[in-house]
């Protein structure tokens, strides 16, 4: 993974010790709540309902053990002994307080942690497929471009006052885990007709109020060009987006409101114009130099051991259920990628306690090579694990409770914090999720109904990306009380959809009877082989209308 | 009350701004809107004066792209801190357009903003600390090191890497 | 209408209440009970001279009922979790077992 060079530690070091003194002038009054609330932002902290809570880049998700270790230090010390993991490879303290988040700042700068830009009308956390570099299904590692991008997008001194923010995301396999098709810029890497590898630019593409599947803006662009084409389309919104409207002022409504041939239009002028001047040419020998830090661990040469893995498996059923649905194949022979689920029956999805974050950093050093991954379900990653370990990983994540075999199954939900914790909710996600996750505990069951995603809401903001769940769950505030509208279909890699609206919003206590009702529709109707998702889009939504609105006693909501 | 900072100094602003008037003064050195230069361009170049320009955020600069070299001073506002148009337009009026005069920054300003002011091409600032140099020398201290190139020419870390990897 | 300011710290973020000696404390069981719009008014300007002051942030009214036992409750859901917390908790997950840390 990347290391910090001298330039970065004092970038980072300058960055703290400015708002060290922001901080200072803000408690001595000298700047008002108006003036402070960006600058804060910037450093990603924020205000909810109960304190101050610090949001920290985990880039491109990938997190070394000794990272870990500080972030369960920082838990520890600074909040209630545990953080939580977002859907956008960022994790979250929601305990802070104000005046010791510098220090907090120098803690996890020791250890190339930052919390730069992770909030704020500014470029985001560059987020990226948590296989990275490990899957076998993967055309290049898409964490270099992700390195690049992110230093391009550190303090940039033009674009750190756009119109609203701005998340960026790549991913380097077909198979889209980085969901770019919904972000302000996504990039996909793939082979031209001549062969070459490089960009498939996609702008516009968000959820939120008004969700849009992003467009693209170039079929094919060349890696030496990546930074310069991004800062034509950063200028062009930085220019053109709207401000008027803090709900209108994103990219992707600009981009629908002028339309893609237009913006594309003036992305390729300034492109153009910028041309000899100064902006951020990608030289060959930089990409190979970021790339080195970038090169696979020293893996021994092994053979994959199917065969003894299947012995095992026979033998252990609940080994047999992990080993099936938390594992996925690595490129290396002989290797596997484990998946950790953040979501044992009845969790809190994302929260972890700084007791499971420091086993998990020793189980990373053991068997991963010191790293970890995160990944957009709130889930983590052991990227690097010999085949020949599994057991004795999985009977240490047994121990800990981070075994449950449900990785992309029903009970693998995502949830924002909502109303418990966040000032912009209407409704409690997490009771909701927590339901659901109680409700389907068994593992076959799980296994039989397949895969499913299942994302959580507590606002129209959607952090918890309803919009794209295979079942959307958005909690709304009807009279004073909590209601949960659901959507059917959405869908967020390559084949990215956006859910349809399935009736009137429910009530807390109805929607795990819900949830059962269009489980056991799809049971019904479904074809040899079919995901959920797939029946949906075969059948429509009535047969799941008529399931969940003739099952649930209806408490209309017009 | 606001100072002016021009180029790391303290200055007297010798302009006065009258692109919210309806008349100006025959002679002196004055700062006019785009419509009143639209308007009346003739004029206020017969005057023989120096002449500045105020633009809203709401203009864009590529409205006097051929005429950049009649300013002695271009004002780009700032109405709220956010609206970052501003910092786009600096860096296009220097190295597209090849403004070379004053290009100052006006309105809400805070002093976390103006080292990014400084690399996009801003010289001259309206400072309301009651130290302006002070506030302003510190903040160009801000940051010694640059991922991103712009027109002020400061190397960035990618540069100095690649010296660095050429020589040792 | 029985109602109470809320606000949040500005130094370390806490919830607080405004009490009766116009001070702020973490408890809702201290804070000042308003009983109608005069006091609320009065109770309003101390909190927005505090919040010129630094001390807090976004000082609001909020609505209150009070209980048998004397003890006061947000009637809204969003300020009942401030005052009392998420209701949700993480320390606890089942089945998890006695962890040994490196």
């Amino acid at each position: 993974m990347y290391r910090y060079d001298e330039f970065d530690r004092r970038l980072v070091a300058e960055r703290i010790a400015q708002f060290r003194r922001q901080v200072a002038r803000r408690l001595a009054g000298e700047l008002s709540e108006d003036q402070f609330k960006p600058l804060r932002l910037k450093n990603g902290v924020y205000l909810q309902l109960h304190a101050y809570m610090l949001r920290v880049n985990v880039p491109y998700g990938t997190l070394s053990s000794r990272q870990l270790r500080k972030l369960a230090h920082v838990a520890r010390t600074y909040d209630r002994g545990y953080g939580h993991f977002t859907t956008r490879q960022n994790i979250q303290f929601n305990w802070i307080r104000l005046e010791q988040v510098p220090d907090i700042l120098e803690e996890l700068a020791s250890v190339e942690i930052t919390t730069i830009q992770s909030s704020g009308n500014c470029v985001r956390n560059i987020t990226s497929d948590q296989y990275a570099g490990v899957a076998r299904d993967e055309l290049a590692d898409p964490r270099v471009y992700c390195e690049l991008l992110r230093q391009y997008s550190v303090l940039h001194p033009e674009f750190s006052y756009l119109p609203r923010k701005f998340k960026i995301a790549v991913t380097g396999s077909p198979n889209d885990r980085a969901a770019v098709a919904v972000h302000d810029i996504g990039l996909r890497m793939h082979r031209n007709a001549a062969g070459e590898t490089g960009f498939e630019v996609l702008v516009g593409g968000g959820l939120g109020r008004t969700p849009y599947l992003a467009h693209t803006i170039r079929e094919w662009l060349a890696p030496e060009d990546l930074l310069a084409y991004v800062e034509s389309i950063l200028r062009v919104y930085n220019l053109y987006g709207r401000r008027d409207n803090i709900h209108k002022a994103r990219i992707k409504i600009i981009v629908n409101q002028l339309g893609i041939d237009r913006y594309r239009e003036l992305v390729e002028e300034d492109f153009a114009e910028s041309r000899g001047l100064p902006r951020p040419e990608l030289p060959k020998d930089e990409v190979d130099r970021i790339a080195e830090y970038f090169a696979p661990p020293p893996y021994e040469p092994l053979d994959d051991i199917d065969a003894e893995l299947e012995k095992l498996a026979s033998a252990e059923p609940r080994f047999a259920a992990w080993w099936k649905h938390n594992v996925a194949p690595h490129k290396q022979p002989g290797y596997a990628i484990v998946n950790v689920p953040l979501k044992a029956p009845g969790a809190v999805p994302g929260d972890i306690t700084a007791e499971r974050m420091d086993a998990l950093a020793g189980l990373a050093d053991d068997y991963s090579f010191g790293e970890l991954r995160v990944n957009h379900r709130q889930n983590l990653v052991l990227p690097h694990v010999r085949q020949s370990d599994l057991h004795v990983v999985w009977s240490a994540l047994d121990a800990l409770g981070l075994a449950t075999p449900n990785l992309n199954l029903l009970s693998d939900l995502i949830s924002c914090p909502g109303l418990d914790y966040c000032a912009l909710a209407n409704a409690r996600s997490i009771p909701v999720a927590r339901d659901i996750g109680r409700r389907f505990v068994d593992v076959d069951r799980l296994a039989a109904i397949g895969p499913l995603t299942v994302n959580v809401s507590g606002c129209m903001n959607a952090c918890g990306h309803h919009h794209v769940g295979n079942i959307g769950i958005l909690g709304v505030d009807k009279r004073g009380k909590e209601f949960f509208q659901l959507t059917l279909g959405g869908s967020s890699g390559r084949d990215a959809s956006l859910g349809d609206r399935l009736g009137p919003a429910l009530a807390q206590q109805d929607v795990p009877d819900a949830i059962e009702a269009i489980v056991d529709r799809y049971l019904e109707l479904r074809e040899e082989g079919e995901a959920f998702l797939d029946t949906y889009r075969r059948v429509g939504i009535e047969p799941f209308k008529e399931a969940v609105y003739g099952r649930v006693e209806e408490k209309a909501i017009a | 009350m606001t100072r002016l900072v021009r180029n790391g100094e303290l200055v007297e602003d010798r302009f006065v701004d009258v692109s919210g008037e309806d008349t100006w003064p025959e002679q002196g050195a004055i700062i006019v809107s785009l419509e009143q230069w639209q308007t009346h361009r003739d004029a206020l170049l017969a005057r023989g004066a120096p002449l500045g320009l105020r633009l809203r955020s709401d203009q864009m600069p590529d409205a006097i792209r051929g005429e950049v070299g009649h300013f002695d001073v271009i004002a780009l506002e700032f109405p709220k801190f956010r609206d970052g148009r501003a910092y786009s337009y600096a860096r296009l009026l220097r190295e597209r357009y090849g403004y070379a005069g004053e290009l100052r920054a006006v309105g809400e300003v805070l002093l976390e903003q103006l080292h990014f002011m400084l690399r996009c091409g801003f010289d001259a600032f309206e400072i309301r600390d009651p130290d302006p140099l002070g506030a302003y020398r510190a903040a160009e201290a801000d940051f010694t090191v640059w991922y991103q190139p712009t027109g002020d020419g400061r190397p960035t870390a990618m540069q100095l890497r690649r010296e660095r990897r050429q020589q040792g | 209408m029985k109602r109470m300011i809320i606000a949040n710290r500005l130094a370390d973020g806490f919830v607080v209440f405004l009490n009766s000696d116009d001070g702020w404390s973490r408890s809702i069981r201290d804070g000042r009970i308003l009983e109608n719009d005069a006091e609320a008014d009065a109770a309003l300007a101390v909190a927005k001279r505090d919040e010129a002051e630094n001390i807090v942030v976004e000082p609001t009214l909020i609505e209150v009922a009070v209980d048998e036992a004397g003890q006061p409750r947000p009637v809204e859901i969003r300020e009942a979790i401030r005052a009392f917390g998420p209701t949700v908790s993480t320390s606890a997950t089942p089945g998890a077992a006695d962890v040994s840390v490196r």
